[in-house]
Parts: structure tokens; C-alpha cells; sequence
């Protein structure tokens, strides 16, 4: 369990890093939190000629209030968000999810950009990253572009960012008045890769009534899966008990395809997905502000 | 003696060392000019091998040597098969043992096929892409009916069958015995593979000094002498030019006794060849397929019992799954059959297993060793009869207990010791007694149960027994001497794996001595240090070794009054031995520390007189006729989320009896790892192989273990039947956590899922598969 060689750059400022990158192209990986990357290249299922570490490039790591949104360098560790304020200030969901994120010494060294670049269907922070109406900005030698979340990810390990480019910041709004949310998910042991998990958030009106909602899942498809259709079906709705378990269904039988593994059949992961929905809901509509009726 | 130490709870002498990071492991050995190897495994399970070339990598910078099977000559062979078959009536036993590098096919997914030598394990590792194996893949036998059907592939091809062995053993008349049963029980029971997964993986360093003509070697093995031996013999030399070496362990739990794991065989050798020291550490992803696993078993099992739960008879026949070689014979079945008898009197067994070889990693003990199987069987199929009489679970048990009155008690079969399988002491019902007193059992089930499933909760309850078959033989020695600093020394050649040994031994000596447990140093697992001596497996270490140091230290303390007595001109009935110091009583000026004693007894002048030796020391053997029984109950309250199958104990009690005890801190800490890895076990870690015999989940990431959040505080209580075995009336305590706790999640799950009729059969479970049982269950008869 040793890596392969490779060539090591450890530039200190962010030109260096998207230099190094035009030069090196796919030939190139970038170190981050290496929570991922380092046991692939130990079982060399990756072998990367070249390695980025971009770990003393002290720009990319911040959390920062704007008027309007939340701004995360790309190297914020998940530590970070857990214990920061604002992030329960400006969005409870990601702080309700981070903690679901592996175990405490992970998260340490664990970046929100690495996670999301990684692109694991079965992570926590690119669900987020739907869930929450991220913007994310991609930069190159050439100069930047904002990526909605919704365009970011592009299949198994994979996203629409260019050999050239690199994640740099995370942008999220606010999450909007009278809006409740809740993160859930099942795993064999605290900490593990989970099985299913969903992000639920509903916004209610002042008669009770639904009038947005979202449902994403993670470890139910080659990314993260937004259940449109089910979400959908609780707008308008006042959310009781019949209504939810109509949108767990949904949701659970035929906007997500889980693919099983050895700790669970797509059958099981489909189960729990509809119980993680009935109950994601039902915490959700409460914060919203008693809007689930029994 | 006086018992200053003995059955205290005293703090370990050897954790200093550890906590602070100054005891020894094999990893740590770095010798000057050392070199490293890697080996090159094979990725499938069968194939044959049709051409092997290494030239590509002996050309890379730093590559120094590559072996294959054919190049190790004559060194080439077959394992030794470290345990014999037992003398059982028309056994069947067909003996295949591992080979050092495999030469025409490869027979399991990690088995050794090149050795690379480099001046680093990166450029090691680097030359293992580097060669060419021409593979032709052959149909693979995983499943273990398959692998007796007649168009089965062999893992053997000359045996012509994959039968490893067969045995039946019989205990009175099960046929006739179930003519009068009130009720006959049959079932089919699964049990899976798992594996120990210590802390530290393997490892060896070699050493060969040419000029001395010695060869060093570093190993995690339990067994160092038996190390030394062996490799003395392959290799050609005098035992006492091989020095083995078992330092520090990070945990064995039994694979850490497979003689000889391939690597053994061949670092050495090679250390030898090339006369530089040679490293090999063992990485998680070789160890989860190069070092031995356990449980694989299915059995189809009849239990008879009268109208009132008696037991009159079990029928057991079960297949069980060896791997690709056998090098550690029957232990693992032999276990199974003898322990399924369990705390019970039963005087009609029939019991009939086969081994079979498979396209797997080798099986051999792993704690339990095969145990946890015959107990899985019998307290499911109590259970499943105390329900269908509607007798209470805990009850069932008692009335088949042995009675106290019946001991020793003939089991009449053969033990995997070869001795007829007989308990010395025992006496279970205060065992059961007290755990229901502990967990509450009777409050539980008639008031907090039907509370708590009024308001919605499925919580349930579950309590087994079991016995432990420990102390076996042949033997251990100990050599205690005091020495010129007054400390005193034990050397054993034992062999230790983190049971606290510096601490447990240093207490039986320490009492004789009169000295204090942190004045007494105990040397373990160096072949140079003590001669003789066989390992530390099957719970015996505090048995058989501890017994050899309570006769030495008993002969020391003897040599120390004699002397001190002639040094006084007092009789010796008026020494004492007190702090170090030998008194004549009442007269303070007249004492002696041990230290300027054991000057004493080794003077520079005068003569050693006829009949005496020199020094304040001596050396014994203890070898007990047969095994001691120790024996236990576990009971637990557990909630389980019924719609994600979560599951969270809530209370966990072990009542235990394994004799006298020597430190009762160390004995909680064995029974809560023990119990740690039967949650494992029971709930969490399966090796989950493929049609093709690859092992689907070789990493921390999808073995499961559980983790502190999953191993509940755990509370335990004792009882005491002294072995009359040995002195001391100690019996073994390694095992004791690990064996029943499969039984008891099957027990309490179905408990805590009460209103779905389903039944357990399988070890382990895990959520998934516990939501598929309650699904099968719930649909209609089809």
C-alpha cells in the first residue's frame, strides 16, 4: 500500500496552483484534504504523475459573510463549517449535515472543495450543494466562471470542471423565511459511508400551506439525486401525514436508483429512503414552523 | 503463600511502556544495510500458472532480487501440519498444507507467487507492476455444497475430491433417544466468515550474522518457539543458532499462529541467501487476504427434548470451511463439535462433520476458534424449543443444566487436545442466577417490556450460556530468579499478544517473593531466553505458564529461606520475606535484602557445595493432564429501530467463571475485547466473497468493526470454581467474551422484533439482512 511515483509541487499562492495546473492538465491532481485521494493513490487506484498541494494556499480557506450570501474558500476544512457560526446563521441544514461527514479526525483534514470536486454519490456536501442552491466558481489562468450546483456535477467521480480549472469558492444564499429543513441518513456505523440520506427542505405560507420544497439524496444514483417530481407533489399541500408518505414513495420508488453494495440491496436502500423522507419531512415542515399536521 | 497480589485489581506493569511509546514492535526494528519485501499475490482465486517473468523488475534502480517458486530449489516445500489428526474412529484425512511461493496454480486470491527484494518497500512495491504472470483461470469452488457435488473443480487436484476431512463422533444413542421426544427441532444455521483484524498486521525482520553463524529473527508470532524450531529445521541449523524474537503484539487473537505463513518460511531464507537483513511488514490490504480467517460453517441440526425442555438428544452434520490448505488441522471443527455440548447434559450426541477445501484464504483459530458455532447451534435451537413448549428462555437452561454433583463431567468424545472431552469443575446455576439478577430479567419482562412496547419501542431481551474449553496442554516452563538488584526476574517462553502477562505473571511471583509486582520483570517471547515452550492460543497462557511460575517461585522462595537461614544461624520457620527483605522475626537488625542474598548465593570463594547450584533461581514445567472448563452467561437488553433495523444496546452483562482469578482489571479487559469482537461478530464484520472468490470488501472502509460507539458499557460479575486441574485452580479467560454473542443478538433481536414471526439462523447479521429476514417473514404463504 505504497503510491506510485510521482512528481510533488507545493505552491503557496493560488496563480501558482492554476499555473502548475495549465501546465500539467489531467496529468495533474490536486491535494486537498487527501481523505480520499491519499488511500487511492496507497492502493494505487489512482496514479497520478503529478501532485498540487494545495494545502498552504491560505487564500482559499475562509468562510465569509456578504451582504446576501455565504462565501466558503474551497479549502475551508469540514472542521470549519461544523463549529463556525455563520454556517448555522446563514444555513442549518449544511451545519444539521456536517457532523454525518466520516469522523471527527476526517474532518480535520477534509475540504468542502475536495469533497465536492470528488463527487462521490454516496458524500454529503455535494447533496448539500443541490439541497442549498450553491453557485460554485471555477478559475483558470484565463480568468473565472460561476457553475449553479444544478450543472456542476456530472456523473460518477466526475464534474463539469475544465483540466484547467479548479474549484475555488462556494457561494450560498440564505435560507429564504418560514423555510424548515432537515438532514438525515443511515449508516452501519456512525461515521461510515452512508447507505441513503436525504436533504429535506419545505417553506410554508402563512396559511400552513407548502410553497417550495426540495428533496435530495445521496448513495442513490451516480450523483446526487434531486427528486423533483416528488417535491413537487408537496407544493401547494398542507403537509400531513398522507401527503408525505405520497412524496416518500415517489421519491423512493422512481426518481432514485440506488445501486446497492454489499451492506445493502437496492431494495433496502430504496426502504430507507422513503422512511429517511417520511421522517426528514416531518422534522422540516415542524421547523418551518408547526406545519406538519398529525 | 500469602496472597498480597494474587486476585487484585493491579494496574499493568507494561502499560508505561506502551502509553509512552517505548515498547518494541517488529515494525520497529531497523537494521543497517536492510532490505525490503513485497509480495507478488495472485488476483484470482484458481487459475493455473502458466509462465512467470521477473526480468522487468530486476532492472528497476533499487531492485536487488526476485524469487519464484522455482528458484527457492529444494527449499521449496509444503508447510508442516502443525496439528495431527486426532484419533477419532474412521477418520478421513486428507492433508494439504501450504507452499512457500505457489508454483503450477495458485489455489486462493492473495496467495504468494514472487518475492521482490529492493532497498525499499516503494521500489518493492513498484517492481510487483513490473512482472508477468500467465494466468489460465480455472472454475472456482466458494460455495461449500457445491464443492461436493461431483462436477465440482478440485482445489486439489490429486485428491479428487475437496474433502478435507471427515469425522463423526458419538456420545450415547441419539436415534433411539428421539424416539420419545416431546418435540424434535430441525434447523439449518449459517455462519460466515470473519477475521481478527488486530491492531498491528504481520511482520518479520531477519537478520543472519555469518560470522556467528546466527540467525535473528523479529516475529509477530504467538509462538516463538515453535518459530525457532521449525526454521532451524528447514533451514539447517542448530536451535540455537536461531534466536526468535515475538516482541510486542498488536493483538494475535490465534492468526498470528498459523505455522508457517509463507513469509515466514521465506525471509529468513532469503536473509540468509543474500546475508543482509530483510523487512517484511504485512499491509491491511494483504492481511485481509494473506493472514488466516475463521467461521465459515453450515450445519444441519436436530434437537429432541420431553415435554418439559430436557434435552435428550442432538443430531449435528455440518460442513465446514477450511480455505485452500489445512495447515492447522482440525482444530477450528473439533472445537465446534465439542463446545455446541455446551453447559448442558446431554447423554445422546451424534455429531458428523467435513471439511472442505475451498478457493479461500486458509482457516484457522481466531478467537473462539470454532466455538462460537456449536454455541450458535444449541442455544438457537433452546430458544426455538422453550418457545414452541412456552417455557421461559432462561429457564430451558436451567433445567438442563449439569448439576454441580456431576463433576467431572465425561462428555465421552475427543477435545481438540486429543484428551477425552471431560469438564473439571463447574457449577452454572448461580452463573444464570446472577445475571438475571443483573439485567433485571424478570422486572424487564413483566413490567419495562410491555411498558416500553405500549409506547411503540421494540426493545428485547436475550441471556445464553456456554462453556469454554481452556489450559490445555502440553506444556510451558518458567524460570524465576532473584537477581543481584534484588528485582526478580520470570522468563517464559510462552510468547504474549497484549493480555497483560507483565502484570498477571509478575503477581504469582511477586506473592512467593515478598516482593512488590512492579519489582518483578517479566521476559517473554525471546527464544534465547527460555528454551522451551509452545504458545499462547486456546486460552492457556495463564493456565499453563502461570502454573510453571507458581512451582518456580514456590522452589525459589524454598532456596531463599535456606540460605538465608544458614547466613542468620535461624531456623527458617522464624524468616520471613517481606518488601524485598528476608527477617528473622522480632529481630530488626537481623535481615537481608534479596539482592545481597543472592550475591550470597553466588560466592566468589569457597565451593559450591555437592547437590547445590549457584544464584537464588529456578525453572519448572507445567503441563496439566487435560483442559480446564471455564464457562459463563450473557444477557442483553436491546432496542432495534424496526423500520431501519438500527439497532443500540442498552445493556450488557457478562457473569463469568473461570476459577481463580489472578486480576480481575485484566480479566474485565479480556472479556470486554472479547465481547467487542462478538459484536463484531454477531452484527458487523463479514468477509463477503464473490462467485469468483474475491473478497468483496478487503478494506476498513467495508469490513465493519465496530467502533467504541458500538461496544456498550459492559458490566460483569463472577463465580469461582477453583480447576482442581492445577495448583492455582485457574482456568483460561481469552475467549470467554467472544464466544456466545451471536446467540444472543439472534435471541434478543427476535425478542425486541416480537411481533414478527421470524426466525435467526444466520451469523452475522447486519441491518440489511436483519429487514430482509422481517421481510420474507411478513409475506403472505406464497
Amino acid at each position: 500500500m505504497k503510491p506510485a511515483p510521482f512528481e510533488y509541487h507545493v505552491p503557496d499562492s493560488l496563480n501558482q496552483v492554476l499555473s502548475l495546473k495549465r501546465e500539467h492538465g489531467e496529468d495533474a491532481k490536486l491535494l486537498a484534504g487527501g481523505q480520499s485521494l491519499v488511500p487511492a493513490m496507497n492502493f494505487r487506484v489512482i496514479q497520478s504523475k503529478v501532485l498540487i498541494d494545495i494545502n498552504r494556499v491560505e487564500e482559499l480557506s475562509y468562510i465569509n459573510e456578504d451582504r446576501k450570501v455565504l462565501r466558503i474558500g474551497a479549502m475551508a476544512r469540514e472542521r470549519h463549517l461544523e463549529f463556525d457560526p455563520l454556517i448555522d446563521k446563514w444555513t442549518p441544514l449544511l451545519a444539521e449535515a456536517v457532523p454525518f461527514i466520516a469522523h471527527p479526525q476526517i474532518r480535520n483534514r477534509g475540504t468542502i472543495g475536495g469533497s465536492i470536486v470528488n463527487a462521490d454519490p454516496a458524500a454529503e456536501l455535494p447533496v448539500l450543494m443541490l439541497a442549498l442552491d450553491a453557485r460554485l466558481k471555477a478559475q483558470n489562468s484565463d480568468g473565472e466562471r460561476w457553475i449553479p450546483a444544478t450543472d456542476f456535477f456530472d456523473g460518477m467521480f466526475t464534474t463539469t470542471l475544465a483540466t484547467d480549472e479548479i474549484l475555488v469558492e462556494i457561494e450560498l444564499p440564505h435560507i429564504p423565511q418560514n423555510t424548515g429543513w432537515s438532514f438525515m441518513e443511515m449508516a452501519p456505523r456512525a461515521g461510515d459511508y452512508a447507505l441513503m440520506g436525504v436533504a429535506a427542505l419545505v417553506g410554508l405560507d402563512e396559511a400552513g400551506k407548502c410553497t417550495r420544497a426540495k428533496l435530495v439524496y445521496l448513495n442513490a444514483g451516480d450523483g446526487p439525486v434531486d427528486a423533483k417530481a416528488a417535491a413537487k407533489s408537496l407544493v401547494g399541500e398542507t403537509l400531513n401525514k398522507k401527503v408525505i408518505n405520497h412524496a416518500a414513495a415517489h421519491a423512493s420508488e422512481k426518481e432514485i436508483t440506488p445501486f446497492g453494495n454489499i451492506h445493502a440491496s437496492p431494495e433496502f436502500q430504496r426502504h430507507l429512503a422513503k422512511i429517511l423522507t417520511q421522517r426528514a419531512l416531518v422534522a422540516a415542515a415542524i421547523r418551518a414552523g408547526e406545519g406538519y399536521i398529525q | 503463600m500469602s496472597t498480597r497480589f494474587f486476585g487484585k485489581r493491579i494496574k499493568r506493569n507494561e502499560d508505561p511502556r506502551l502509553l509512552t511509546g517505548q515498547a518494541l514492535f517488529v515494525d520497529d526494528v531497523n537494521l543497517p544495510k536492510m532490505l525490503h519485501a513485497a509480495f507478488l499475490r495472485s488476483p484470482y482465486a484458481h487459475a493455473h500458472i502458466k509462465g512467470i517473468d521477473v526480468s522487468q523488475a530486476l532492472e528497476r534502480d533499487g531492485v536487488v532480487a526476485a524469487y519464484t517458486a522455482t528458484d527457492l530449489g529444494d527449499y521449496w516445500q509444503p508447510g508442516p501440519l502443525l496439528v495431527a489428526p486426532p484419533p477419532v474412529k474412521d477418520i478421513v484425512f486428507n492433508e494439504r498444507t501450504q507452499v512457500p511461493l505457489a508454483k503450477d496454480k495458485v489455489r486462493f486470491a492473495g496467495e504468494p507467487i514472487v518475492m521482490v527484494l529492493a532497498e525499499s518497500r516503494y521500489i518493492a512495491e513498484d517492481a510487483l507492476a513490473d512482472i508477468e504472470v500467465d494466468y489460465e483461470p480455472l472454475a472456482v469452488v466458494v460455495d461449500l455444497e457445491k464443492a461436493l457435488q461431483p462436477d465440482s473443480p478440485y482445489v486439489h487436484d490429486d485428491l479428487k475430491t475437496n474433502i478435507a476431512a471427515h469425522v463423526v463422533q458419538t456420545k450415547g444413542d441419539y436415534e433411539a433417544a428421539a424416539k420419545d421426544a416431546a418435540l424434535v427441532i430441525e434447523r439449518r444455521f449459517l455462519y460466515e466468515h470473519g477475521c481478527a483484524a488486530a491492531i498491528e498486521n504481520r511482520g518479520i525482520v531477519a537478520e543472519w550474522d555469518a560470522r556467528a553463524g546466527k540467525l535473528t529473527i523479529w516475529d509477530t508470532t504467538q509462538a516463538p518457539v515453535v518459530i525457532r524450531n521449525g526454521l532451524a529445521g528447514m533451514l539447517g541449523l542448530s536451535e540455537r543458532n536461531v534466536r526468535v524474537i515475538a516482541p510486542f503484539l498488536g493483538g494475535g487473537f490465534g492468526a498470528k499462529i498459523m505455522m508457517f505463513y509463507q513469509e515466514e518460511v521465506l525471509v529468513p531464507w532469503v536473509a540468509m541467501k543474500l546475508n543482509r537483513p530483510v523487512k517484511w511488514i504485512e499491509d491491511r490490504a494483504e492481511n485481509f487476504v494473506a493472514t488466516t480467517h475463521e467461521r465459515g460453517q453450515i450445519h444441519q441440526a436436530t434437537l429432541a427434548v420431553d415435554k418439559d425442555g430436557h434435552i435428550l438428544g442432538v443430531r449435528d452434520v455440518f460442513l465446514h470451511d477450511t480455505g485452500a490448505y489445512a495447515p492447522y488441522g482440525l482444530t477450528v471443527p473439533l472445537n465446534s463439535q465439542c463446545t455446541l455440548l455446551g453447559p448442558y447434559d446431554i447423554q445422546n450426541y451424534y455429531s458428523e462433520f467435513t471439511a472442505i477445501f475451498t478457493n479461500k484464504t486458509i482457516v484457522t483459530p481466531y478467537r473462539g476458534a470454532g466455538r462460537q458455532h456449536g454455541v450458535f447451534v444449541i442455544e438457537r435451537l433452546l430458544d426455538i424449543a422453550a418457545k414452541e413448549l412456552n417455557i421461559d428462555r432462561a429457564e430451558i437452561r436451567r433445567r438442563n443444566f449439569i448439576p454441580p454433583d456431576k463433576f467431572p463431567y465425561d462428555n465421552e468424545i475427543i477435545y481438540q487436545d486429543f484428551a477425552p472431552l471431560s469438564y473439571d469443575s463447574g457449577n452454572y446455576e448461580p452463573l444464570l442466577d446472577q445475571a438475571i439478577e443483573k439485567i433485571d430479567y424478570h422486572k424487564f419482562i413483566e413490567e419495562t417490556q410491555p411498558k416500553l412496547r405500549a409506547e411503540g419501542k421494540h426493545v428485547g431481551i436475550g441471556i445464553v450460556a456456554y462453556v469454554e474449553g481452556t489450559g490445555i496442554g502440553p506444556y510451558e516452563g518458567a524460570k524465576v530468579q532473584v537477581m543481584s538488584s534484588g528485582r526478580v526476574s520470570v522468563v517464559t517462553g510462552v510468547g504474549t499478544q497484549g493480555q497483560g502477562h507483565f502484570t498477571s505473571f509478575a503477581q504469582i511471583a511477586a506473592d512467593h517473593l515478598g516482593v512488590r509486582v512492579d519489582e518483578v520483570d517479566v521476559i517473554t517471547g525471546d527464544t534465547d531466553q527460555f528454551y522451551w515452550g509452545a504458545g499462547t492460543f486456546a486460552s492457556r497462557g495463564a493456565v499453563v505458564a502461570g502454573n510453571a511460575i507458581n512451582e518456580a517461585a514456590k522452589v525459589v522462595r524454598k532456596k531463599i529461606l535456606k540460605l538465608a537461614a544458614e547466613h542468620f544461624e535461624a531456623p527458617e520457620e522464624e524468616l520471613e520475606i517481606t518488601d524485598g527483605m528476608v527477617r528473622v522475626q522480632d529481630i530488626p537488625r537481623m535481615s537481608i535484602s534479596l539482592g545481597e542474598l543472592a550475591g550470597l548465593a553466588n560466592p566468589m570463594r569457597g565451593a559450591v557445595k555437592p547437590g547445590t547450584e549457584p544464584g537464588l533461581e529456578a525453572t519448572n514445567y507445567f503441563g496439566p493432564e487435560s483442559g480446564a472448563t471455564a464457562s459463563g452467561i450473557h444477557a442483553m437488553i436491546i432496542e432495534v429501530d424496526p423500520e431501519t433495523m438500527q439497532i443500540d444496546i442498552q445493556k450488557y452483562v457478562v457473569i463469568h467463571d473461570c476459577g481463580k482469578v489472578i486480576n480481575p482489571l485484566i480479566l474485565d479487559g479480556q472479556v470486554h475485547g472479547g465481547v467487542a469482537q462478538g459484536i463484531g461478530n454477531a452484527f458487523y464484520e463479514r468477509l463477503v466473497y464473490d462467485e469468483n472468490g474475491q473478497l468483496l470488501n478487503g478494506t476498513f472502509m467495508d469490513y465493519h468493526l465496530p467502533t467504541s460507539l458500538d461496544v456498550p458499557r459492559i458490566e460483569t460479575g463472577h463465580g469461582e470454581t477453583p480447576s482442581p486441574l492445577n495448583p492455582m485452580g485457574v482456568k483460561g479467560a481469552g475467549e470467554a467474551g467472544a464466544i456466545p454473542v451471536g446467540p444472543l443478538f439472534a435471541q434478543a433481536l427476535e425478542d425486541a422484533l416480537h411481533d414478527v414471526d421470524f426466525e435467526i439462523l444466520e451469523i452475522p447479521l447486519n441491518s440489511n439482512r436483519l429487514w430482509e429476514l422481517t421481510q420474507a417473514s411478513s409475506q403472505p404463504d406464497a
